[in-house]
């Protein structure tokens, strides 16, 4: 048990590859926690995919002993948070398990937008923070400059600014130094009712849920009997433990310390982040603030390209969901697509990661429809319904109108690409707001934008139009009412639904004359002609015709070789196979998966 | 005299018995063609006469191992013998002389039996005409292609229009005589098509096979679409096909199948029997055999062939008995005009979503238990669909 004045907590704030978990694997090492030898590169990085992409998806967290030269022992414990905007809730409660917070910033880009939404989050929730510029080291380095930018932001002296190279461990004892003397050591009460901030849980297969911890108030022993206060679950303290960062077990723990909780509970969904653990018997009536029930932020529909697979992928969502609370979904039956689910995601990283976790970890193949928000439709008679499938849109007749959901936009970027950043935000019907500059050479931009015009590919074009130097944060603002409507695209007369979208009026004809010349080109000819139809309502916007097939014969049959005629047949035999029909057209699941494709 | 469409006929030719023999020399390469061929200027190609000496003795010495093979067609006689290419007419009429007779003294020829042989325009002669009557040959199939200079230029043939016209001159009085064409080169207009047809039945042959252009993998045609030339257009072909289809009926030409059309008397029995799924004996380079419900096939390579007849073994690259035979009949049944009885698979096919759709677009008909395909140009289509029957 360490005394709560010799304890820190704290996490590091920091863009994608600034080198956090470079940095967390020297604290570890400098602290003598894990040897060298027994270092797996990006110890916090458990996940396969966190590892290739280089961010944090799920918080961790590990305890360091630490004892500086003449001084006495003390325990730190490194909260990790997760690197993106989507994840921005499971920022927020890591940051709220925290006293202070390490700001990592690369020497030679700078600042980036989201780490700098995260550095004002973390001060909005009172921490210290200890600016820190990384990997100066490399030849591009110029902590001077960065120095003043972070001096500019968060006040004080650049001189001050702590100078640390990961990779090689230059400056890493002056932080050391400086997480002991700067931070604050937690308060809270050790005589009051037991509060403990759940920040994190992870499903173990054997273990149960696993949650992370942050002892507020109070103690927790194990075997105590114990409630968790916003699902009301009473469960028993199975087991106590810290990550050093190999789990000790231990007795206890009291404020201030961090650690692990395990209970038996198996179901994710009854522990969640954000959660407050206390005494069964006598327990705190005021849970800690700040939980929140996982919104959703962006809608697809997920369905298995061979449908005999709709079985293996609940099952698969049932696993993943086992990790990840965040993550919703329900059974949805599409007219083309069969039977799959509609899937809400914390935003488009989520989504995409749970794409890629689905095909890759259960072997799925899947089409994914192009990602929506959740609209609020307002009926003639007063009604307000949330739409998050365009299938779900009430008919025009009894529509009264559709409000969206917006989003504030933070955007930092070199000066030099102000112009360009402004036309991109204007051709997705954005509002400009403040503009402040950093530096004399970047600039801080703040828009408000339609969620559902930077969930399609509004990162990559912002990237790829400031030569990846721009960087971006957003939070959820007001709905507001907009001229949308709802494209759907006819098929030989058949409205096929996981085609259909809500968009503004003005870009209806665009993406109606898209996804019509992409779907002829896609789907092959047919024993008759297909017309293909992009409408609102009853107005058809755009029309193509996929001609009828005339030819489908081989002319002979060369030397008697039937052998190879029959193969040619069993070719082409497996291809229908995987035809969807939409009524009586045959559509390869191919041309779903390539019409529904963003990033054409 | 039974139609050239007719179940009778057709029914007749699943139990006819053919010989395959594969002629491989050619005078040039057509850029077209995948068959096994050998052309000047091959490798090993040095000495063609030595080569088709070879070659000719390699042929002799399969026919003897083949017709003490004691399987299928041992012991029965033929009823037809058909002389496939490469260019059979450019080995001479002593050649095939020799051929058809080792045959017949082999395996026995039956009374009225078929002997035909793919000749090209400019091998035909006088000479050679007398020459092929008189060692029992009844029936010629002229490689014509087209009679537009042009498009024999970009098909690489060796021959021009006025010698395919000659030759057909020469051989209709005298043989049962078909005319082979090639449609849908790119470049070749429809006009100059529907002159290629008129052309060609305007001679009055007994026979016609008019075949698309295939571009087959491996090929200088292949080898120049995949650069970026031109290739074969479907609907152009489209076209060209119902220009001789109708053109064909109107001369009396009935059609039998996908690509074939005759005259009363005069189906290719080599042909008919093949979709019948008939069994037959491939003997050369590169052919094919089927043999007691076995399909096999020969080496492709001219050297391999002769080296392996040489040191007395089968000159086979492969064999297998195919898995569903009955299947089998359908999917080669249903190119015939005639159709195809569906047998045991009648009632699936009742219920068959596929099959249904092509009832109803009027692709197919089935009527007391007999598919048949009514656009033939969509026989691939209906063939894939009718194996999906079997799961």
């Amino acid at each position: 048990m360490t005394d709560a004045a010799r304890i820190r907590n704290f996490c590091i704030i920091a863009h994608i590859d600034h080198g956090k978990s470079t940095l967390a694997d020297r604290l570890l090492e400098a602290t003598g926690a894990i040897d060298a030898r027994n270092m797996r590169a990006q110890m916090l990085d458990t996940m396969d995919l966190e590892r290739e992409r280089g961010i944090t998806i799920k918080a961790n967290s590990v305890s360091i002993r630490y004892t500086p030269p003449g001084g006495e022992e003390h325990l730190l414990n490194l909260i990790d948070t997760p690197g993106h905007v989507d994840f921005s809730y499971e920022v927020s409660r890591s940051l709220a398990a925290c006293e202070g917070a390490l700001l990592l910033v690369d020497a030679s880009q700078g600042i980036e937008a989201q780490t700098l939404a995260n550095a004002y989050l973390a001060i909005e929730s009172g921490l210290e923070i200890i600016p820190v510029i990384n990997k100066i080291d490399l030849p591009a380095a110029d902590p001077e400059r960065v120095a003043k930018e972070l001096a500019g932001i968060l006040g004080g002296s650049p001189d001050e600014i702590i100078a640390v190279s990961a990779k090689t461990g230059a400056g890493i004892d002056h932080m050391l130094d400086a997480i002991i003397e700067k931070l604050p050591a937690p308060e809270g009460d050790r005589a009051a009712p037991t509060r403990a901030l759940v920040f994190d849980s992870y499903y173990d297969t054997y273990r149960g849920v696993v949650c992370h911890v942050r002892i507020v108030d109070g103690e927790l022993e194990t075997g105590d009997d114990v409630r968790f206060m916003a699902t009301s679950m009473p469960a028993t303290a199975d087991e106590i433990g810290m990550h050093l960062p190999a789990s000790q077990v231990v007795k206890k723990l009291h404020n201030g310390e961090v650690g692990y909780l395990i209970t038996g509970i198996k179901e994710i969904d009854l522990i969640r982040v954000g959660d407050t653990v206390t005494s069964a018997k006598h327990g705190a009536t005021n849970a800690l603030p700040g939980y929140s029930e996982p919104k959703p932020m962006v809608y697809s529909g997920l369905f298995p390209i061979d449908g005999d697979d709709f079985e293996r992928l609940r099952d698969a969502l049932d696993k993943l969901r086992l990790n990840d609370s965040s993550l919703l979904y329900r059974a949805e039956t599409s007219r083309a697509l069969g039977f799959g689910f509609r899937a809400g995601f914390l935003g488009l990283l989520h989504m995409e990661i749970v794409r890629e976790r689905l095909e890759r970890e259960y072997d799925l193949d899947l089409v994914t429809t192009a990602p929506s928000v959740e609209y609020e439709a307002t009926t003639a008679d007063g009604r307000i319904l949330r739409v998050s499938s365009p299938q779900d849109l009430p008919d025009r007749g009894i529509l009264e109108s559709i409000a969206e959901p917006f989003v504030k936009v933070m955007i930092i970027t070199p000066s030099d690409y102000v112009g360009t950043v402004m036309e991109l935000v204007q051709q997705r019907r954005g509002e400009m707001g403040e503009m402040t500059y950093l530096s004399p050479t970047r600039v801080e931009l703040h828009y408000q934008i339609p969620l559902a015009e930077i969930v399609y590919d509004f990162f990559d074009q912002l990237k790829s139009r400031t030569k990846g130097y721009a960087s971006m944060d957003y939070e959820p603002a007001a709905y507001r009412t907009s001229d949308l409507v709802r494209v759907d695209i006819l098929l030989n007369d058949i409205a096929v639904d996981a085609f259909s979208t809500i968009v503004h009026r003005d870009k209806a004809y665009h993406y109606g004359r898209q996804m019509a010349t992409r779907l002829r080109e896609l789907i092959p000819r047919q024993l008759f002609d297909v017309p293909i139809q992009a409408a609102i309502g009853g107005r058809i916007i755009a029309r193509e015709t996929i001609k009828a097939k005339r030819k489908d014969v081989t002319a002979k049959c060369y030397g008697g070789d039937i052998t190879r005629k029959r193969k040619l047949l069993e070719r082409q035999k497996e291809g229908k196979k995987r035809m969807k029909m939409v009524g009586a057209v045959e559509v390869p699941q191919e041309a779903f998966v390539s019409a529904l494709r963003i990033d054409e | 005299m039974l139609s050239p469409d007719s179940i009778e006929l057709a029914d007749m030719a699943a139990r006819w018995r053919s010989a395959y023999v594969h002629i491989p020399f050619c005078r040039r390469r057509c850029p077209y063609c995948d068959f096994a061929v050998v052309a000047p200027g091959d490798p090993h190609a040095d000495d063609l006469a030595g080569l088709t000496q070879r070659y000719l003795a390699a042929l002799h010495a399969e026919i003897d191992i083949q017709s003490e093979v004691d399987n299928g067609l041992a012991g029965e006689s033929l009823d037809a013998i058909n002389l496939g290419g490469g260019t059979p007419s450019s080995i001479g009429a002593t050649a095939i002389g020799e051929i058809v007779e080792h045959l017949d003294s082999r395996f026995g020829l039956a009374p009225g039996a078929e002997v035909s042989i793919e000749a090209n325009p400019e091998d035909v002669s006088e000479e050679l005409v007398d020459g092929l009557l008189a060692v029992g040959v009844n029936r010629v199939s002229i490689g014509v292609q087209s009679f537009d200079d042009e498009v024999l230029r970009f098909l690489g043939r060796a021959h021009t229009a006025e010698q395919a016209g000659a030759a057909l001159e020469m051989c209709v009085p005298r043989f049962a005589c078909g005319v082979d064409l090639i449609f849908g080169a790119p470049g070749e207009s429809l006009d100059s098509w529907r002159a290629t047809v008129a052309s060609a039945l305007s001679v009055y042959p007994h026979h016609l096979s008019a075949y698309g252009l295939t571009v087959e993998a491996g090929t200088a045609l292949w080898r120049a679409v995949r650069a970026g030339a031109s290739a074969p257009d479907p609907d152009d072909q489209a076209d060209k096909y119902e220009v001789v289809q109708a053109a064909a009926a109107d001369a009396n030409l009935v059609q039998y199948e996908v690509s074939n059309y005759a005259r009363p008397g005069f189906t290719c029995r080599y042909n008919l029997s093949t979709w019948g799924q008939g069994e037959y004996v491939g003997l050369g380079v590169g052919a094919h055999g089927h043999r007691n419900a076995v399909r096999s096939r020969n080496v492709r390579s001219v050297l391999a062939y002769v080296k392996a007849l040489e040191a007395g073994d089968l000159p086979e690259a492969g064999r297998e008995v195919p898995v569903e035979p009955e299947m089998e009949r359908l999917i080669l049944g249903v190119r015939r005009s005639c159709g195809v009885d569906l047998g045991e698979w009648e009632e699936a096919a009742a219920s068959h979503a596929g099959l249904q759709r092509l009832v109803a677009a009027g692709v197919i008909e089935i009527r007391r238990g007999r598919l048949r395909v009514l656009r033939p140009l969509l026989a691939d289509d209906v063939a894939a669909t009718v194996l999906s029957l079997s799961p």
